[in-house]
């Protein structure tokens, strides 16, 4: 009892609902690097912040949900930067988001059956594991070609390539994107992305980039500017339902981690219209990569302790 | 109606002779008087943890021990093993009344002031903790459960392992220095003194001490759990007008 912790105790901030505190300076940090990939790849982050506030000791339910909280900013800073680009295509962000509000619907229902099954964790990082393998793998050979072809020249690529998909019914002029596509594919993107997010607690931006550029045909500056408009709304709806239900939603660390964000975000979407396309889908593409690495490793390695506490620290 | 009033009379009487017998040799038995230099702990937004004086005075020589207890709670810890090549989660025991926080402190190695029996007696130390499973576990799972929590416990800084010191001023006067890390959960805590003389405890005295949430946090606390609609809507505006003056003075600049 007499030990006393060297804690530095300079920048130190108690936060309420997590229950400890944490260098104010640190996740200040962790929000901007998080925002700055956020300009950059059009993606939310949320896959990122979660394991980030973890090892600084909050408890995985807070970080889920007010890492959601700190994506609802850096995405609202990115899509201005990106929109003033004329980056967003609004309809296609409407059609993205009715198919999510669906699909997490649906994901919340099969959330609780595998629940109930038991081992939802382990269902779900192996979900994740072969999810971000296969995108991440597809994107770096893909990129990587393009960036081949770029290197000689050769006779100018098509736009996208045709297949049965553009057969289907329901067809809408998307001006923006470019494509006369029908509504139902990216209604069934948004749908898929829907199902993920709930079970996953992440915005699935890093999935919905790559589906749009490569099954729906976006140009990637587009895909990034709208998949930043609808994670705003997947976001704030996590938000809500995380504070109603949970009352996870840690405001002051949320805070600190949106300061640090939005400013990121803003650096992140100007580093984004220097590079070209198939440099930043090859960088995402590795940034995939990297997190399902990290996620196998996770479930290979042997733990340091096999004995592991369920639930949050210093609650009531 | 007289008879009545003295009845009562005699009742009372009675009662306070009674309450006399058995006062009279407690007090001459507290040998052990402390407290603590404030009885409220408040954790503010700058809190980093932090110290409570606990100081007292014996009667005659004796060894003093101290135990603090945060309030019980129900604690489930998870087994993993590892199944077809990945590590999983595949048992669970849940103990519905483990100490949130615990550590003793003492003048003496524990060990040489009292004999083991009666360290179990008086739960000192965290291998003389109660902890019962809700379910009944053979002897192995139950060991091997239990050194799990405190293993867990120990690493989060709410368990202290080794007893922290009790010094003596002189040989009736006694300090020490409580430390609470801040990650301290909230609640009623009780601060335990122990005397002990020839491996006997002979005396014994608890004290309070309040550990809860105050100033803007505990604001924060409240708004989030009786109010969550407007907290969940709050936090949204907060994050949306954020990601806009950024937006605004990012395009300025």
């Amino acid at each position: 009892m007499l030990r006393r912790r060297r804690d530095v105790k300079r920048m130190q901030v108690y936060l309420p609902i997590a229950g400890i505190s944490v260098n104010a300076l640190l996740i200040l940090g962790m929000g901007g690097l998080v925002g700055f990939m956020s300009g950059l790849f059009g993606v939310g982050g949320g896959f990122l912040i979660t394991p980030l506030l973890i090892v600084t000791g909050i408890s995985p339910a807070v970080a889920v949900a007010t890492g959601a909280n700190q994506v609802v900013a850096s995405s609202a800073s990115a899509v201005l930067a990106h929109w003033r680009r004329g980056n967003v295509d609004f309809k296609m962000g409407a059609v993205l988001l009715l198919g999510g509000l669906a699909g997490s619907g649906a994901g919340v229902a099969l959330y609780t059956w595998l629940r109930a099954a038991g081992n939802l964790d382990t269902a779900v990082a192996i979900a994740y594991v072969l999810l971000l393998g296969t995108v991440g793998g597809m994107m770096l050979v893909e990129s990587a070609r393009t960036m081949l072809r770029r290197a000689r020249p050769t006779a100018r690529r098509k736009l996208h390539q045709h297949t049965w998909l553009h057969g289907l019914p329901l067809k809408a002029r998307f001006p923006r994107s470019r494509l006369y596509i029908s509504v139902l594919l990216p209604f069934a993107i948004g749908l898929g992305v829907g199902v993920l997010t709930a079970i996953m607690g992440v915005g699935g931006g890093f999935i919905m980039v790559p589906a749009m550029i490569y099954l729906l045909g976006m140009p990637t500056g587009v895909a990034m500017g709208t998949s930043l408009f609808q994670i705003i709304f997947v976001t704030a709806n996590v938000t809500f339902l995380q504070s109603v239900g949970n009352q996870t939603v840690d405001v002051v660390l949320a805070a600190l981690l949106l300061a640090g964000g939005v400013v990121g975000a803003q650096f992140g979407s100007r580093l984004a219209w220097r590079l070209r396309g198939e440099q930043l889908r090859g960088l995402l593409a590795l940034i995939v990569l990297a997190v399902g690495l990290e996620i196998s490793v996770d479930l290979v390695a042997k733990p340091s302790d096999l004995f592991s506490i369920a639930g949050a620290p210093g609650g009531e | 109606m007289t008879a009545t009033v003295k009845r009562r009379a005699l009742a009372v009487v009675a009662t306070l002779a009674l309450a006399g017998l058995a006062l009279a040799p407690s007090a001459r038995a507290q040998q052990v008087v402390a407290d603590l230099s404030r009885h409220l702990v408040g954790i503010t937004t700058g809190f980093v943890g932090t110290e409570v004086l606990l100081f007292g005075a014996t009667e005659g020589e004796g060894d003093v021990i101290v135990v603090v207890r945060g309030p019980d709670r129900r604690e489930t810890v998870r087994r993993k093993a590892r199944v077809g090549g990945i590590w999983v989660n595949t048992d669970e025991v849940a103990f519905p009344a483990a100490p949130s926080f615990y550590a003793v402190a003492a003048s003496g190695p524990v060990g040489e002031i009292v004999s083991p029996r009666i360290l179990w007696r008086h739960r000192i130390g965290t291998e003389n903790l109660e902890l019962r499973p809700v379910r009944p576990l053979d002897a192995s799972d139950l060991a091997a459960f239990r050194d799990g929590l405190l293993r867990n416990k120990v690493r989060q800084g709410l368990y202290h392992d080794k007893p922290g010191r009790v010094t003596f001023l002189g040989n009736r006067l006694f300090r020490a220095n409580l430390y609470f890390p801040a990650n301290v959960p909230t609640g009623t805590y009780t601060v335990e003194v122990l005397l002990a003389r020839q491996g006997q405890i002979v005396s014994a005295q608890t004290t309070p001490l309040l550990i809860s949430k105050i100033g803007i946090g505990a604001e924060v606390y409240r708004f989030a759990h009786e109010n969550s609609v407007f907290y969940g809507i709050f936090a949204i505006v907060m994050a949306l007008a954020a990601g806009w003056i950024a937006g605004v003075i990012f395009r300025k600049g």
